[in-house]
């Protein structure tokens, strides 16, 4: 692929099968997986996950960085690997936070009504995001850890 | 400036274009209108209807939900052309109906294309294109692309490109009798399936991930239900086998083709053996050299990055029409695309797009018009319940009126709804059709006051009717802030 396309579909499942969320999967379970997600792409600046707008998906980090914010201050940063929106699609509610590209960002990206479906085919997935969650609520109460 | 293909994309852009009095060329390199249509579907039917008799008349604006094939023109006379070439066997028509169909609108609406004309090669000089054509030099700041998803794409699978690509699939009756291998399950490998299936001895569709039906996904990105037919074939143990398998390695030998595959849900390789194999992987973009200027794609489609108003997100000046138009993804409420890959989505982008360049490129205002306070909750219902756009395009594409100091409530037309969402600076409100996971359709009410952009979900309407009491009624308690909706007496 010429040098503006991005990672080939090979390639992502390559990096996916190197990300914690995915770690537990078969190369086989990984490749059908990976042809549930769209891929995405967004300019530096961009509005990935908008605050109070309903409906939206689960977004991977395959390249680039993001930046969780409220209300224009950063609350956290994201790298590859990391993933956002499943507190949304978890809970049914709209996101509390905006998630804004801070370079050329690529994702591969889940609708919510397919996420349920894939974390109860895939115990060890839904294991993973469970740990990830955990983690979240971790750094953001730490007096309960 | 200058549009680059004469498929619906390109005629249907420069067509707006010509409305608007802006200068244009526009360059093919084929020898007649009709782009895609004038190979695809094999199969002879689109799969995109267009009904002669719905409750909307043939000339009126909302006859469009109900004719997905017709380029749309604002003079009575051009519009909902398909219809009157169909010979009434079927509603979706037949691939040589629709060719049809395309070079006549461009006859009656004067679109002129320079045929034969090759785009070759780009460069920039300062904030002007270079096209390199067989027609001599073209130099724009601003180049439209529609030149479609027409490069045959093949996953990189160990003995692939061996075998013939939907785009050379040979005649039905070459497959009487066969073993077939079709590789992939979306439209076009069903679609192979489903042309072959009184034919082929048996049928073979292989993918990693689930076949997805639009019966399922309410959308156009499932596989249509004319081809469930191979689907339930396989379902009742019939001459076809649908599986979700990742394809290994296909090894071509004398008598044919051993491919060897793995399941999906686990499990060891298996081997199969075929007479035929096709690959019914899809089509790539052709950006000609775009990307070594710096156009960024992404997706195995090839499909460039852009903004909401179909810009390349990397080279200003450059737009894209047509198919190509998927790549703005827009706002995906519940991971529903919109339907800019098909005709009946992207003709409302081209006349968006068109009236976008003319007046951020050569200075031409279209005019808006005003609306009485009174006027905005029944207007904006109307639109609701029979506004093509926001029926086809949803979530998408909305009705946009905003609130400007020194003029009211001014109605900016249909409108990308991620350019209202990303417009901070805009008071006013964006209304579209939304659909979600279960199916359900329903208004989707977004409110900007005071820099604060709010989301309001009506009720569903069963009869797809938001022409009521109820409706207005919410839509005016989301409109409060902004002063404009009054509540029905």
């Amino acid at each position: 692929m010429s040098d503006n396309g991005g990672p080939t579909r090979e390639e992502i499942i390559d990096r996916l099968a190197g990300f914690a969320l995915f770690g537990d999967l078969s190369p086989t379970e990984l490749r059908a997986l990976a042809h549930s997600f769209e891929e995405a792409y967004f300019n530096a600046g961009q509005v990935v996950l908008r605050r109070g707008i309903s409906g939206s998906g689960l977004y991977v980090i395959v390249e680039g960085r993001a930046s969780v914010r409220v209300d224009g201050a950063e609350l956290n940063r994201l790298m590859p690997g990391d993933f956002f929106g499943e507190i949304a699609i978890l809970l049914d509610k709209p996101p509390s936070a905006d998630v804004v590209a801070e370079t050329e960002l690529r994702c591969l990206v889940l609708g919510g009504s397919q996420l349920e479906q894939i974390l109860i085919a895939h115990p060890r997935l839904l294991y993973r995001m469970l740990q990830a969650v955990a983690r979240k609520l971790r750094d953001t109460m730490p007096w309960r850890s | 400036m200058v549009v680059i293909g004469s498929g619906p994309g390109g005629l249907q852009t420069s067509y707006f274009l010509s409305r608007l009095g802006v200068p244009h060329a526009v360059l093919s390199e084929d020898d007649a209108p009709g782009g895609m249509f004038r190979r695809w579907p094999l199969f002879q039917r689109l799969i995109t209807w267009t009904k002669p008799f719905s409750p909307a008349p043939r000339t009126s604006r909302y006859y469009e939900r109900y004719d997905w094939n017709s380029l749309i023109a604002e003079e009575e006379a051009n519009r909902g052309l398909v219809a009157a070439f169909m010979d009434g066997t079927s509603y979706f028509p037949a691939r040589r109906e629709m060719e049809h169909n395309l070079a006549d609108f461009t006859d009656r609406a004067r679109v002129a294309v320079r045929y034969g004309c090759r785009w070759e090669s780009t460069r920039r000089e300062g904030d002007r294109y270079v096209l390199t054509t067989s027609d001599g030099e073209y130099r724009t700041p601003v180049l439209v692309i529609a030149t479609g998803l027409t490069e045959p794409y093949r996953p990189p699978i160990p003995g692939l490109d061996e075998v013939p690509h939907y785009a050379e699939v040979k005649a039905p009756d070459a497959y009487r009798d066969k073993r077939v291998f079709i590789v992939g399950k979306r439209n076009s490998g069903f679609e192979l399936a489903d042309g072959i299936l009184p034919l082929a001895r048996q049928i073979i569709l292989a993918s990693p991930s689930p076949a997805r039906f639009a019966i399922h996904t309410h959308t156009i990105a499932g596989v249509r239900a004319r081809y469930i037919q191979p689907f339930e074939d396989h379902l009742l143990r019939g001459g076809v086998l649908v599986l979700d398998a990742s394809i290994e390695q296909i090894a071509r030998h004398a008598a044919g083709y051993r491919i060897r595959v793995r399941p999906s849900a686990g499990g060891e390789s298996m081997e199969l053996e075929a007479d035929e194999v096709i690959a019914a992987t899809g089509f790539q973009s052709r950006l000609g050299d775009l990307p070594a200027l710096g156009l960024r794609t992404f997706s195995h489609y090839r499909l460039p990055a852009q903004t909401p108003f179909w810009e390349s997100a990397t080279l200003p000046g450059v737009y894209f029409a047509g198919t190509l138009t998927q790549g703005a993804l827009g706002i995906r409420k519940h991971g529903i695309s919109s339907a800019s890959a098909s005709l009946h989505g992207f003709r409302y982008n081209a006349r968006i797009l068109a009236r976008h360049i003319a007046e951020a490129h050569f200075g031409i205002r279209v005019p808006t018009r005003t609306l009485r306070p009174a006027d905005a909750v029944p207007y904006l219902l109307s639109e609701l319940t029979r506004a093509p756009e926001l029926w086809l395009q949803r979530s998408y594409l909305a009705r946009v009126l905003s609130v400007v100091p020194e003029r009211g409530i001014v109605d900016e037309g249909v409108l990308p709804l991620h350019h209202f969402i990303e417009s901070a600076d805009m008071s006013g409100v964006a209304v579209t059709i939304e659909l979600n996971a279960e199916g359900e359709s329903y208004p989707a009410v977004y409110v900007r006051h005071a820099a604060s952009l709010s989301e309001h979900l009506l009720s569903v309407s069963r009869l797809l009717d938001f022409e009521t009491d109820a409706h207005a009624k919410e839509l005016a308690a989301a409109l409060a802030p902004l002063a404009i909706g009054h509540p029905p007496r």
